[in-house]
């Protein structure tokens, strides 16, 4: 009988512990990333987060990404577009924290002028270079004009080699 | 002569572009936050969940917050540095314990050692979103006025330490 008790309290006492042991997950269970309940919120969501870069992936987009980051990112836009936060307030929170790397359209400041106008800068140079080239080149084939003399002695050239070459 | 000479030229200007960008780090991306006060927080203590820690509660210190996580392979890299620097006295670091659990956390810290005078705990990642996290670990120099002076992104090293970090801290620490 007393073993019998004994049994049941050391099951009674494992149950216990077992159940003890599932306090921690209850209380520390990760938050389900919330997909598309709002198709309108992931819709905004997605069109700003295709102009966005993730920052740990590095040349893919925040929309594209499974990166921890994106999934982070996602959710904040997520819930400021609920808190009706505009697109712009959105996109300003974001540069504020991680520079303006993560856009992938860079804004014009001091810093981006390069950036901007580098190529034209660039493709201007190059087409000037071209032009200048080919005036030169012109005017160099119009300098090598042959007098009347030159030419004649030029024909005389040319006839010998021809004669030479069939005789 | 000038048309060998030309080529040449534009092929070197190439190089030397080439050659700077060698020498830069793509996963360093400048934080925006440098010289600008540090993000506000109010979180619960990793050791003393019911207790709260507020970034104001530093004010008129110099001090390092540290992002880290169990979960993050780099951080065991840095950690011994952080427990040495801890010891020397010559600042306080704070923890950031981003988006990881507090029981894994814990027996981290008790299996590596324990540098910080508090860690907080961020689970959602939220104060990491404000501090620009990217990339655990992270490091933050802040000063009296609980301004941001520096940011260590990925692991802090002996080099960064003692080139970087420790001097400034020590010059922010004579600013009143």
């Amino acid at each position: 009988m007393i073993y019998q008790l004994n049994g049941v309290m050391k099951v009674a006492k494992l149950l216990f512990f077992l159940l003890l042991l599932m306090i921690p997950l209850i209380g520390w269970a990760k938050e389900a990333v919330p997909v598309a309940e709002d198709p309108e919120v992931e819709k905004r969501m997605l069109a700003l987060t295709m102009d966005l870069r993730c920052l740990v992936c590095q040349n893919e987009p925040i929309s594209d990404s499974r990166a921890e980051f994106s999934n982070d990112i996602r959710r904040e836009i997520r819930e400021q577009i609920k808190a009706n936060k505009s697109d712009e307030e959105i996109v300003q929170f974001l540069v504020d924290r991680y520079g303006d790397f993560i856009l992938y359209n860079p804004p014009m400041k001091s810093t981006t002028i390069l950036l901007w106008f580098g190529p034209i800068i660039l493709f201007v140079i190059s087409l000037g270079a071209l032009i200048f080239h080919l005036r030169r080149r012109r005017v160099q084939v119009q300098d090598i004009a042959l007098s009347p003399e030159q030419l004649a002695q030029a024909e005389a050239l040319l006839d010998e080699e021809k004669k030479g070459k069939k005789v | 002569m000038m048309r060998y000479l030309i080529p040449l030229f534009a092929f070197m200007v190439l190089a030397a572009f080439l050659l700077v960008g060698l020498t830069l780090n793509p996963r360093q991306v400048p934080s925006p936050l440098i010289d600008k006060p540090a993000p506000k927080f109010q979180l619960n203590q990793l050791h003393e969940p019911d207790k709260t820690m507020s970034s104001d509660d530093n004010l008129g210190k110099v001090w390092m917050l540290n992002v880290w996580a169990s979960w993050c392979v780099a951080c065991r890299d840095e950690h011994p540095l952080l427990v040495q620097l801890a010891k020397s006295g010559i600042v306080p670091i704070y923890g950031l314990n981003y988006k990881d659990e507090r029981s894994t956390a814990l027996q981290w810290l008790k299996r590596y050692g324990d540098p910080y005078a508090i860690s907080i705990v961020d689970i959602e990642g939220k104060v990491g979103i404000d501090y620009g996290v990217y990339g655990v670990p992270e490091t933050y120099v802040i000063d009296k006025q609980g301004i941001i002076r520096h940011k260590q992104i990925g692991p802090v090293t002996v080099d960064s330490l003692e080139k970087t970090i420790i001097p400034l801290i020590k010059e922010l620490q004579q600013q009143t």
